[in-house]
């Protein structure tokens, strides 16, 4: 398995809690993994801290054998936040072009991006006036423009009919399979189903890091849903 | 920093601000309202119209811009976009540079069109050429977007942010020389007005009103506003982190 991301003891206090307890993984390259958990479990939080912007108290985290974080991983990496961060006060197009210059990419792409997440139609509407969903969709074009070598996307199908989810995830694929790394959050587990791997994280501790065949398998279920409730059920006996 | 991405984000910033037709209007009316004001208070005493206009021209740029960078910052602040463009190779630099020169721009026209209405329809007279009122504007208005970018650091909130306007200008304003002449105040006032940077400026544009040509002490002025436009950059920059809580 040939590494992407690799997390070893990371430690990261936010406010007056910890909120990773000596979190350690590995993400491999060209695929896509799954980072399922509940709600306030600290996904967000691994998210920021391999992209870079997370304060971390220790640990740490290599992304491509380099520190997290570092200039030249900035040029190769995609984040998706989220809550939407795209300027309301631009078009759809205007916001993808924008994210594209920054990483020397011209407008083709920045198009590119926004027909992928179905946004075409609507490329020319300002943000402001685009519906959540529409929104939600906007900030991923920018987050994907030009396939970049790493992609960290915060719930990217939050508030998308199944058709879409389903055409989103598609190009996910189809992203690691031309060698791109995702690492994709969801609460949905019929998308934790999608992925090539699952990190499973609770309270801040890893209680899973397999296949989907192998989490279900681990806990005697074909169903992720129920899967994951007697893995955390597990835990919460073995505390 | 990255000259293409330095002219990305600026492009970005006016086109912002082009979405935004009334901020636009008022940005360009409201100094002409406020000349207008002025004029007609001193129908009868052309000598202090042309003082205070002449200082109003220099120092309005320096407020607004102070204000729409303050808030502008901060709502990339809240919106997350300015965590999202901190993961991408854009330098802190380029964007602190991006304000700067965009709003610069915006005021430029702003200046020219407060200056046109000021020098040809109220008959604003100043021995110096007007295109040195604008010049030093301009400088102002970079004064303003400098130090807005610096105290969006420390907003949380649009209701702080709009609070440094008279923690930061309204000392400047009232220490700048216009109220009272610097040399006829307290000495510790006059020590406090010395390290203000406003006071330089509007220093610089009374250089313009009395000389026809630019005085020497006028370009030291200049200089040491642009100084403090550095300084407050660097702060900027310093207070600007990749990494957050
Ligand atoms: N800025 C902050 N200051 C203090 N605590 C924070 C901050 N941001 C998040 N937290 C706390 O850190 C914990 C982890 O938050 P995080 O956003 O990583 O969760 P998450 O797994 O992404 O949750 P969700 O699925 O709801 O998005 C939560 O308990 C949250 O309250
Ligand atoms: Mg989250």
């Amino acid at each position: 398995m040939d590494t992407a991301i690799e997390v070893r003891d990371l430690v990261i206090e936010r406010g007056k809690r910890t909120v990773l307890h000596g979190f350690s993984c590995t993400i491999p390259r060209g695929s896509v993994t799954g980072l399922l958990g509940p709600s306030g479990s600290g996904k967000t939080t691994l998210m920021r801290a391999i992209v870079g912007v997370q304060i971390v108290k220790s640990g740490s985290i290599t992304v491509f054998g380099e520190p997290a974080g570092s200039a030249s991983l900035r040029r190769r990496m995609g984040y998706l936040t989220q809550a939407p961060s795209v300027y309301a006060d631009l078009t759809v197009r205007e916001n993808a072009r924008y994210f594209a210059a920054l990483h020397g990419l011209g407008a083709a792409e920045a198009d590119q991006a926004v027909a992928d997440v179905g946004l075409k139609q609507a490329a020319g509407q300002l943000v402001a006036t685009l519906s959540g969903g529409q929104r939600s969709r906007a900030s991923l074009a920018c987050a994907i423009i030009g396939e970049p070598d790493l992609l960290v996307l915060d719930e990217p199908t939050v508030g998308q009919d199944p058709v879409l989810r389903d055409e989103l995830w598609k190009r996910f694929q189809e992203m690691a399979s031309n060698g791109a790394t995702l690492l994709v959050s969801s609460h949905v587990m019929d998308e934790a189903a999608r992925c090539e791997r699952l990190l499973l994280i609770r309270e801040g501790r890893l209680i899973a890091d397999d296949t989907p065949a192998a989490v279900r398998a681990s806990a005697g279920t074909d169903d992720l849903d129920e899967a994951f409730l007697r893995l955390i059920r597990a835990q919460e006996v073995a505390a | 920093m990255n000259p293409q991405i330095l002219a990305a984000t600026t492009g970005r910033i006016l086109r912002q601000l082009r979405h935004d037709r009334r901020t636009i209007a008022l940005m360009l009316l409201v100094p002409v309202v406020l000349l207008t004001l002025l004029y007609f208070m001193f129908d009868d005493q052309p000598q202090i119209f042309d003082r205070i206009a002449l200082v109003m021209l220099g120092v309005f740029p320096f407020i607004i811009m102070f204000l729409v960078t303050s808030i502008a910052m901060l709502r990339e602040r809240t919106t997350g976009t300015l965590e999202r463009l901190l993961t991408t190779p854009l330098g802190k630099v380029d964007l602190l540079f991006g304000y700067g020169i965009a709003f610069g721009l915006a005021a430029a026209v702003q200046a020219a069109v407060a200056s046109a209405v000021a020098y040809w329809l109220f008959g604003l007279d100043t021995q110096g050429s007007p295109a040195l009122v604008m010049l030093i504007a301009v400088v102002n208005a970079v004064l303003g977007v400098a130090l807005g970018l610096l105290c969006s650091a420390f907003a949380r909130t649009e209701f702080q942010a709009v609070q440094f306007l008279p923690v930061v200008a309204f000392p400047q304003i009232m220490l700048c020389g216009l109220f009272v002449a610097r040399d006829q105040m307290v000495g510790w006032l006059e020590a406090i007005s010395d390290v203000l940077p406003l006071s330089y400026a509007v220093e610089a544009l009374q250089e313009v009103g009395v000389h026809s040509d630019p005085t020497g002490t006028m370009w030291r002025d200049l200089a040491i506003v642009a100084g403090a436009v550095i300084v407050a950059l660097v702060l900027a920059a310093a207070t600007l982190r990749r990494r957050t809580a």
